[in-house]
């Protein structure tokens, strides 16, 4: 098996053990999207308008959830030292950790995210375009994500810290995601902001491989 | 195998050696002694490419250093870098093949070091002894000329100090090269190298 795929096979199986971090994002999402309108009153057809942005808004916050596991563990118990004496690069390392992180914890919200958008009371015929906007939009936000992660390496306040430095870095994806669904239910296309939505994505591959492997070099020294 | 050449390497404010010089050839250990804080673990680190040396030089005998680094060089902190919740088996498995190891090597590294029975207990139930007997698996699995040990033997009992003092032989009798911060001497001949007091 290629270097790349050692690790992603590794870090999959750490997101499913001990604990199931899919489950719990998951569990948080669907919380999440529980109390919104039990916070909002009484009046389903109120929040009916905001039901996209809420949906997304709670995937952000559950994609946040397992993103300290991601360097902070190996950094604390040494593995990030013989991960970097490895065969792949750290841009590599941290690009693959990345994608991991979406398949174990992004997919599992991207497939969950129609039932909270519906259960809100978005338009049931808008399922799919949820799923494809959030399973795009979760690739942004671990992308991203990873490098918070990685910029938060070694600091006492791990977890706290990831957040505060990458839920800016998801305001552009939640517009851009919220936004799609605006435009259909306006009857417009939702291709300028998927569009977007992707650019981001794309973005973050370029930037966080190289930030993410200069900040765990940093952090390392 | 690796020459440093006035190295001065400080951590904050404080600088910890100034122009120290080192080489070590095939089939040689260093036992690098010194009280503590006077910079053992920080010049091996530095060896490994983890810290930035603030002067000096580091020169691996064959290759560039990052290339060296990815595909000649061990290292074995004072942290074992295993995941508690995992089973022994599927971390040494991981640790072996990412340093480059074949079925073959950690088949033999499990052997050596007597690790099959525990190979199905999860890490956290290890004894710190069994959990460093597991971390120097992948150096046994994965043939690498250059091994950087940090207090390799601390948490080992007397009979595996031993038994490892007989491999870290048989990978100088191979032409390996060994580094070492100790305390107490290597059970193998090895070239003194003294930072000094620390402060």
């Amino acid at each position: 098996m290629s270097a790349p795929g050692i690790l992603f096979r590794r870090e999959l199986a750490l997101a499913w053990g001990g604990g199931g971090g899919p489950l719990l994002a998951c569990g948080f999402f669907l919380c999440l999207t529980v109390l919104v309108p039990l916070a909002a009153g009484g009046d389903p057809a109120g929040l009916r308008p905001v039901a996209g942005s809420v949906a997304w808004l709670a995937l952000a916050l559950a994609s946040i959830l397992s993103l300290e596991r991601l360097f902070e563990r190996d950094y604390e118990d040494g593995s990030l030292d013989l991960i970097t004496l490895g065969p792949a690069p750290l841009e590599l390392v941290v690009l693959a950790k990345a994608a991991a992180q979406w398949l174990a914890v992004g997919v599992p919200l991207a497939a969950i995210a129609p039932v909270a958008a519906i259960t809100l009371g978005l338009a049931p015929s808008l399922a799919l375009l949820v799923a494809l906007s959030a399973l795009i939009g979760s690739l942004g936000f671990a992308l991203t994500g990873a490098l918070g992660a990685a910029l938060a390496l070694g600091s006492k306040r791990g977890g706290l810290l990831i957040a505060v430095v990458v839920l800016p870095l998801f305001i552009p994806p939640v517009v851009f995601g919220a936004g799609a669904l605006e435009r259909v239910a306006n009857g417009l296309s939702p291709g300028p902001a998927l569009a977007l939505l992707a650019a981001y994505v794309l973005f973050a591959a370029v930037v966080t491989p190289f930030a993410g492997a200069a900040a765990i070099r940093n952090a390392q020294g | 195998m690796i020459a440093v050449t006035a190295l001065t390497v400080s951590r904050g404010e404080r600088v910890l050696f100034r122009d120290l010089s080192l080489t070590v050839a095939a089939g040689e250990a260093v036992a690098l002694t010194g009280a503590n804080g006077a910079g053992k673990t920080s010049l091996l680190r530095a060896l490994a490419g983890f810290i930035r040396p603030d002067a000096g030089e580091i020169a691996f005998a064959d290759a560039e250093p990052a290339e060296a680094r990815a595909r000649d060089i061990h290292w074995l902190g004072h942290l074992d870098g295993l995941k508690g919740a995992r089973r022994a088996g599927d971390e040494l498995d991981f640790q072996a093949r990412w340093a480059g190891a074949g079925p073959d090597g950690i088949a033999a590294a499990v052997d050596v070091l007597a690790l099959e029975p525990l190979l199905d207990l999860e890490v956290r139930k290890l004894s710190a002894g069994q959990r460093r007997r597991l971390a120097f698996a992948r150096l046994i699995a994965a043939p690498r000329p250059l091994w950087l040990l940090d207090e390799p033997f601390a948490p080992l009992d007397v009979r595996w100090r031993a038994a490892l003092g007989l491999l870290m032989q048989a990978h100088l009798d191979k032409g390996g090269g060994i580094i070492a911060a100790v305390h107490d001497p290597l059970p193998v001949p090895a070239r003194p190298v003294d930072l000094g007091a620390g402060r």
